[in-house]
């Protein structure tokens, strides 16, 4: 499905205006202060916290295929992790799980 | 080789590396951004305005999805949060420059600029401000305008591309080859463990709200592993 324009252009100066105020908070302010705890701790775990629970629907019941699991789109996603923790290497994690998906789809 | 002096240079140097990661993410974004029906000007300001990859994914992901406003901004925001962080450790080595200056190092405040610059500052601690001041925007030289002009090629060659290609499934392969590098300690595989079941479970939710809450439960799983590990260490 396509984006609707009117959403577009209320996400665009939000997100753009946020994301940089998030970047000016403690390097804008005079004396800065350390984050409490608890708060520390929680941030660190925002990327892994997000961006799992974002595309794990999309790995197992993906849109392409109307919600149908599928074989080469399940394997893709599972090599590219699996590289991804072994090498540490976001590039070849991408690469492996591109080259899986592309091989299955046309084999499949 | 003579050690080179130009604490700029230093900078350029020291994030050339992310450049390999940078340009296929951006040119990525632009094809998948016009996919999802952006023309090219708008996925342009998009990278200009926002000029954080992951955050740009998601907003564009759940937009096509057509979730309401407040779930895209909400989520894109909470990716970024962890921005807070590095605005929090770079204050004490740039905090003392001018404001005009920090404004300008806020918006340049990205993944890469930050990795360089904490390594730099924290083997050595004492080098002068403007040195500091230097290295970072030294750090940000080769990241930021091939961010754009890899955007927009990727942005030009989007419609180019036919379905076979399974776009669609670009998202889900690039979040994961991020995610997997991270999953190092206990706390974060049970943050990203969480994250995935609370997803799927949640699905149903209305709006996309599900998604908010498995990150809550995530992060907060993730601390409170992070908590119980150092209680065990300490005993």
């Amino acid at each position: 499905m396509k984006i609707d324009p009117a959403t577009f252009w209320i996400v665009l100066p939000v997100l753009g205006l946020g994301t940089y105020l998030i970047r000016f908070s403690f390097l804008g302010m005079l004396g800065s202060r350390p984050l409490p705890g608890p708060l520390r701790r929680a941030l660190r775990y925002t990327a892994v916290g997000i961006l799992p629970g974002l595309v794990a629907p999309a790995v197992l019941w993906p849109p392409a295929t109307g919600g149908a699991p599928d074989a080469a789109r399940l394997a893709a996603a599972c090599v590219t992790l699996a590289v991804g923790v072994a090498t540490r290497s976001v590039i070849g994690a991408i690469l492996a799980g591109g080259i899986t998906l592309y091989t299955l789809l046309w084999l499949l | 080789m003579r050690p080179i002096r130009s604490p700029f240079l230093r900078g350029c140097l020291a994030s050339s590396p992310f450049v390999i990661v940078v340009v296929p993410f951006a040119v990525l974004f632009g094809v998948v951004a016009t996919e999802a029906g952006l023309d090219l000007f708008q996925v342009m300001l998009f990278s200009f305005s926002v000029f954080a990859g992951a955050s740009q994914f998601a907003a564009v992901q759940l937009m096509q999805d057509q979730a309401p406003v407040l779930i895209v901004l909400a989520t894109s925001l909470a990716v970024n949060l962890r921005m807070v962080m590095y605005s929090v450790a770079m204050a004490p080595h740039l905090g003392a420059a001018p404001l005009g200056t920090r404004a300008l190092m806020a918006y340049f405040l990205v993944d890469q600029s930050f990795a360089a610059s904490q390594a730099e500052f924290e083997a050595r601690p004492d080098q002068p401000l403007r040195d500091k001041v230097a290295f970072f925007f030294g750090s940000v030289t080769p990241i930021a305008p091939l961010w754009f002009v890899a955007t927009f090629a990727g942005a030009a060659m989007g419609r180019a591309i036919p379905p076979e290609f399974a776009l669609d499934f670009a998202v889900p392969i690039t979040f994961l080859a991020i995610v997997a590098p991270m999953l190092r300690s206990l706390p974060h595989v049970v943050a990203a463990g969480v994250s995935i079941v609370a997803a799927l479970v949640l699905v149903g939710l209305p709006y996309g709200a599900g998604l908010l809450v498995a990150a809550a439960l995530a992060m907060t799983a993730g601390a409170l592993t992070e908590v119980a590990l150092e209680r065990r260490a300490a005993r």
